[in-house]
């Protein structure tokens, strides 16, 4: 910049008064043409790499997240390995760490609560994809239906807790079982409303893009309107209302806060589905401020660890579904 | 010809039965979200007044108190997540939409896929071993950055389908004037894409505003008033899951009280942010 040349491409600011009475005025918007597009470059060479420094961020960040959970999980890995997984006593006083009550209930609640989702998800996206498409009363049933996921699970925990464990305490007295009202079947209800607009959005929108030269085949054919539905609509949909269902669980999976709140935390195996139980995220929730020893806290977090996995899997294949469908 | 006629009739009535029963089902989802809503409001409303809203929870056995603490203490969490979350989450909704078949965007989609899929108390646990253990105590701060993870899938998501489906000759036209690509981006493709943008972030903060399990090892509560980030600092959810789960029923009037607000918090968020995709004909 110092050097004789330069001096005409870029200026100081501090000279360019005096310099602008020696120069015709061309010159001098054309050196400060210069210096701006220098400027520019150099400016958009910062935003460039701005970009690909936050996308790596985003990348660093999910594997950020694995290992974390690898790295902490690493002491009870060690001390328990794989039989972690089906050791059937969790006894923090004694150090002795099974998931396997937790992971039964995981799966019992989240499972239940698919089986009572599904015909209502289901029944959602044909009302909305097939019979109804349009009109005031279907689009104010899907925006409802959409609002059942945004209410917070916290709420849907009070709520249980308040009102739903009276009526199941109820009903289990009188099918005679140990009337406790909190408990697996409770909490897989909770979930059964909560996860039912996953399934039913995706469902709709894959039920609306049945190519309705199809429908229309089966229709000239003689077929009634459940005749399409059955034998056109959900063989087309297949892997989309699957797809649907393997979010609906993923979430379900994870969910935290209702099932603490309804599902009674304990760590014995549940003997029936009306007993209390716990979730792999409901432990999480009610143990981690509480764990007092780094082993403890490791058989958490490689708890935290496996639903990690476990909920990526299922998001990953369902994605992978719903991409394939939306490209054919 | 007579049982044939019986056939179709047969057919006809199962197929009106089938509607029926979708019709019958498809409405009765709604129901329990009517119940939660008015026993909600029912319970709720009564306890609101501007003494709930001023004032600090009282101790068991006094009754009376507010939530001024969680009021602010959400507000002030929430504010701070997004401050975090939005800039990251846009320029990282950009990248992808405009480099779209390089490697590292094919990464980074793939990773905005898990996040979205991760469960929140998993973040909960990750912020507690980023934030709180090398800070030394729990914090709002971790708590804000737990929530802020959790808004980055919806706000990079909703940038990036909106930015794909602006047309490419807004791009080219900026482009053969000679604009730099910074310029290009945020001052044409951005102000044309902001509507989308606006409504995935407001998506993002009424998806985070009722989460309670990320702030359960890292904002924890409290039951004072604080403004500090280095400290706990209480908030709605956490007040909702502590005191509903409490023997008290002084504590459960609060959280009732919280319950409805938070509910109209989240619910009115919701609807406004689906009226004004409406309006600015967004597909999110």
């Amino acid at each position: 910049m110092k050097s004789s040349v330069d001096t005409n491409l870029a200026t100081r600011p501090s000279e360019s008064g005096r310099v602008v009475s020696l120069k015709t005025p061309d010159t001098v918007s054309s050196t400060k043409r210069i210096k701006r597009s220098f400027r520019q470059i150099r400016a958009e060479n910062v935003f460039r790499r701005t970009l690909i420094i936050v996308a790596l961020a985003m990348v660093a960040l999910v594997l950020g997240i694995m290992l974390t959970l690898i790295f902490q999980s690493t002491l009870s890995i060690k001390s328990s390995g794989l039989g972690y997984l089906w050791g059937k006593t969790w006894d923090p006083v004694r150090d002795i760490f099974g998931a396997y009550p937790f992971i039964l209930g995981t799966l019992l609640t989240s499972f239940l609560a698919l089986a009572i989702s599904i015909p209502f998800s289901f029944a959602v996206a044909v009302f909305l994809g097939e019979y109804y498409p349009q009109g005031w009363f279907p689009n104010l049933l899907k925006n409802t239906v959409e609002l059942i996921a945004a209410v917070p699970s916290v709420i849907y925990g009070f709520w249980g807790l308040a009102v739903l464990v009276p009526i199941v305490r109820s009903f289990e007295t009188k099918i005679g079982v140990e009337p406790v009202g909190l408990g697996i079947f409770t909490s897989a209800i909770i979930l059964a409303i909560m996860v039912i607009p996953y399934a039913a959005s995706l469902g709709r929108s894959m039920i609306h893009m049945v190519p309705s030269n199809l429908k229309e085949a089966a229709y000239s054919l003689g077929a009634t309107r459940w005749e399409v539905i059955r034998s056109v609509i959900f063989p087309y949909t297949k892997s989309g209302l699957f797809a649907g269902v393997l979010l609906s669980l993923g979430r379900a999976l994870g969910e935290t806060m209702a099932v603490t709140m309804v599902i009674g935390n304990t760590s014995l195996i549940p003997k029936s589905i009306f007993a209390p139980g716990n979730t792999m995220a409901s432990v999480i929730a009610n143990e981690f401020t509480e764990a007092d020893h780094p082993v403890y806290l490791s058989a958490l977090i490689e708890l935290g660890l496996v639903l990690f996995l476990v909920t990526v899997v299922i998001n990953m294949v369902g994605k992978r579904l719903v991409g394939k469908f939306t490209n054919e | 010809m007579i049982s044939m006629k019986n056939n179709v009739k047969y057919r006809i009535g199962k197929s009106t039965g089938f509607q029926a029963l979708t019709i019958l089902l498809a409405c009765s989802c709604v129901v329990p979200l009517i119940f939660i809503l008015i026993y909600i409001l029912q319970a709720g409303l009564t306890k609101i007044n501007w003494h709930f809203l001023t004032n600090l929870p009282k101790p068991v056995g006094e009754s009376g108190g507010g939530i001024a603490n969680a009021l602010l203490g959400s507000i002030i969490i929430i504010l701070v997540a997004s401050v975090i979350a939005i800039p990251f989450g846009i320029l990282c909704g950009i990248y992808l939409s405009e480099n779209r078949k390089s490697r590292l965007a094919y990464w980074s989609r793939l990773c905005v896929d898990i996040l979205q899929g991760v469960p929140s108390i998993v973040i909960g646990i990750v912020a507690y071993f980023w934030l709180v253990k090398p800070l030394g105590g729990f914090s709002a701060i971790s708590g804000s950055v737990a929530l802020a993870i959790m808004m980055l899938p919806i706000i990079i998501r909703s940038t990036e389908e909106t930015l794909k489906l602006l047309p490419d000759s807004l791009r080219e036209a900026g482009f053969a004037l000679g604009l730099p690509f910074h310029r290009v981006v945020l001052k044409v493709i951005v102000p044309c894409g902001i509507s989308g943008i606006l409504s995935g972030v407001m998506l993002s903060v009424a998806r985070i505003a009722g989460e309670t399990a990320p702030l359960l090892f890292t904002a924890f509560g409290n039951p004072y008033m604080s403004f500090n980030l280095l400290k706990p600092m209480q908030s709605l959810p956490l007040l909702i899951f502590n005191y509903a789960t409490s023997p008290y029923n002084d504590w459960h009037d609060l959280a009732w009280g919280a319950s409805c607000i938070l509910l109209i918090w989240v619910l009115a968020l919701n609807i406004f942010t689906k009226l004004m995709t409406r309006k600015w004909k967004v597909q999110l």
